[in-house]
């Protein structure tokens, strides 16, 4: 984990308010994990915004964040140029345990959820299935980018305008159905989130969720971002999503 | 360069910056930024007798320059302080401060007995928590509570003991003299102050406990005022706290009285924001031809 200021060296907004940064981080690019997120300061704000990390080069000592502007913190970081640096702490937390690049891997993402897995279906290439969910055609980000991984991709929308008509979970039921799934990775809503760990235990697949709080430190220092979790004898207690995750088994996790 | 160790109630401290409760875990978070013995101190995250899980979230929320925070005292219990992580920390060359909480003065008293045959340096008395619904506060805003749990405490331990103060009063000056009566060796102060956020589309409070405790730069103007008034108030050493993020806080609130600092939710902003603090501080020293940190202690001029 270190501090590091990274250079925008590319900005581009996928939809309304959301953006994608290519940003200069050796430092962070050489340790950091599928899954794992960094701390970004928000010019003029207190705390540091947890940002998932969407894509890795270890070589080139890049990272490919994306963003939504969620509030006042996020459209601070959102306003920063070309020319401005993002002062991040990373990379943080536990990320999806990958499986064997080979085994068949189903991406599960609801809107900002999807970019955090963009980095395992690299992993699994053409052995991963990505599907997200979104609220309209607009909303729709980094098909390009996961269909140039090899995975396919299938999106559902609220509103019918782009792929299929109704919610992510039908494209989950219906690809547990059709396609041998080895493990699911998933990143999204809470209710999303909930309905595929469902799903998955009923197709005894396994599945990791990552799982988002309000956080202040990102470290496990202040406890803040409590998550009810089970323990290994079942008992209930609270875990913490920036150092106990934000990756979870789902079966850990209480819904 | 000029001498920045102080003594607080007998212990040497090699600079004056500790980390606060609460803040830094039990040491081990911040390790890949600098090692424990670039502190003076380190007060440990508040621990009570028995394994605390805390409250639920949200338990954290934004303030304008601060954040509040509702966790609730979730910590694993002494015994895990004792056991896991006491025989790490006393080899990491920093004054450990324990700082302990209950609901009820005989929980006080046997939480403090448990650390007393211990390798902890220093017990801070936590009776300012607000997130908790027994004890806590409750016991650091009412004068006769908070003089029943430090007597309970002092005859527990012979160790010297902070008691670290709530903000959340009308007249700080009442309660730091009880502590002082009772037999306290220190004071430290602010505790966060209790706040509250909203979410206006939900019409939900943001933190689940509804309230929670303010800190961050928000804060720092009523530390210092507090820290100011505390000081001229008690003849036993006063440590400062509250919104502290930069050396030149440091240096203010050691002018308003404080004989030495903690840094707290700093951190989050800035994890490198102690050492910084501890070099810009000697640097300002240096410039000054000051030789010794302690001869600002309390120098503010008041009008």
């Amino acid at each position: 984990m270190i501090q590091e200021k990274a250079a925008i060296m590319g900005r581009r907004q996928l939809s309304p308010g959301v953006y994608k940064y290519l940003l200069s981080s050796p430092g962070i690019a050489r340790t950091a994990a599928a899954g794992q997120f960094v701390q970004v300061t928000a010019p003029g704000f207190f705390l540091r915004r947890p940002i998932s990390i969407c894509r890795i080069d270890p070589q080139a000592g890049t990272l490919v964040l994306v963003m939504e502007v969620r509030g006042q913190g996020t459209a601070a970081i959102a306003g920063l140029g070309s020319e401005d640096s993002l002062d991040l702490i990373g990379p943080l937390g536990h990320g999806f345990a990958l499986k064997d690049a080979a085994s068949h891997a189903l991406c599960v993402g609801g809107g900002i959820g999807l970019p955090p897995l963009c980095q395992a279906a690299a992993h699994h290439g053409a052995n991963a299935a990505v599907v997200a969910g979104f609220r309209s055609a607009s909303a729709v980000i980094l098909a390009d980018e996961v269909e140039n991984l090899g995975a396919s991709f299938a999106v559902a929308t609220d509103d019918g305008t782009a792929g299929h008509h109704g919610l992510v979970t039908d494209l989950v039921k219906k690809h547990l159905e059709e396609n041998k799934t080895d493990v699911i990775y998933a990143c999204g809503p809470m209710p999303m989130l909930k309905a595929v760990a469902a799903l998955a235990k009923e197709k005894g697949v396994e599945c990791q969720v990552s799982l988002e709080e309000r956080m202040a430190c990102g470290m496990g220092a202040c406890l803040g971002c409590a998550c009810a979790l089970y323990d290994e004898k079942g008992e209930q207690h609270y875990g913490h999503v920036c150092k106990d995750g934000p990756v979870f088994p789902a079966e850990r996790v209480v819904w | 360069m000029a001498n920045l160790a102080v003594n607080i109630a007998g212990v040497e401290l090699k600079n004056p910056v500790i980390t606060a409760s609460g803040c830094c875990g039990f040491g081990r978070e911040f390790l890949d930024f600098y090692p424990l013995s670039a502190l003076g101190g380190i007060s440990l995250k508040g621990t009570t007798l028995n394994p605390r899980e805390g409250n639920p979230p949200h338990r954290i929320a934004e303030a304008p320059a601060g954040m509040l925070n509702s966790v609730g005292l979730q910590n694993p219990g002494v015994q895990v302080l004792l056991e896991k992580d006491l025989p790490w920390l006393k080899e990491q060359n920093t004054v450990l401060i324990a700082n302990l909480a209950g609901s009820s003065p005989e929980e006080y008293r046997a939480v403090t007995e448990a650390v007393e045959g211990s390798d902890i340096d220093m017990i801070e008395l936590n009776i300012s928590c607000p997130n908790v619904k027994a004890g806590g506060i409750g016991f650091g805003t009412d004068c006769d509570l908070a003089g029943g749990v430090i007597r309970e405490v002092r005859a527990a331990t012979t160790k010297p003991l902070i008691v670290k103060l709530t903000p959340n009063v009308t007249d700080i000056t009442a309660i730091a003299k009880v502590a002082e009566a009772e037999g306290a060796d220190a004071v430290s102060l602010i505790n966060t102050i209790t706040a509250m956020r909203i979410d206006i589309n939900t019409r939900r409070p943001i933190l689940h406990n509804n309230t929670g405790g303010l800190s961050g730069p928000a804060v720092f103007p009523v530390a210092v005022r507090m820290v100011w008034q505390a000081a001229n108030a008690v003849k036993i050493p006063v440590i400062g706290l509250g919104g502290i993020s930069t050396w030149q806080d440091g240096i203010e609130m050691m002018m308003a009285g404080a004989r030495a600092i903690q840094v707290g939710a700093a951190l989050f902003t800035n994890p490198m924001a102690p050492v910084e603090i501890v070099e810009g501080m000697n640097a300002w020293l240096d410039k000054q031809g000051i030789k010794d940190i302690n001869d600002i202690v309390g120098t503010v001029k008041p009008w």
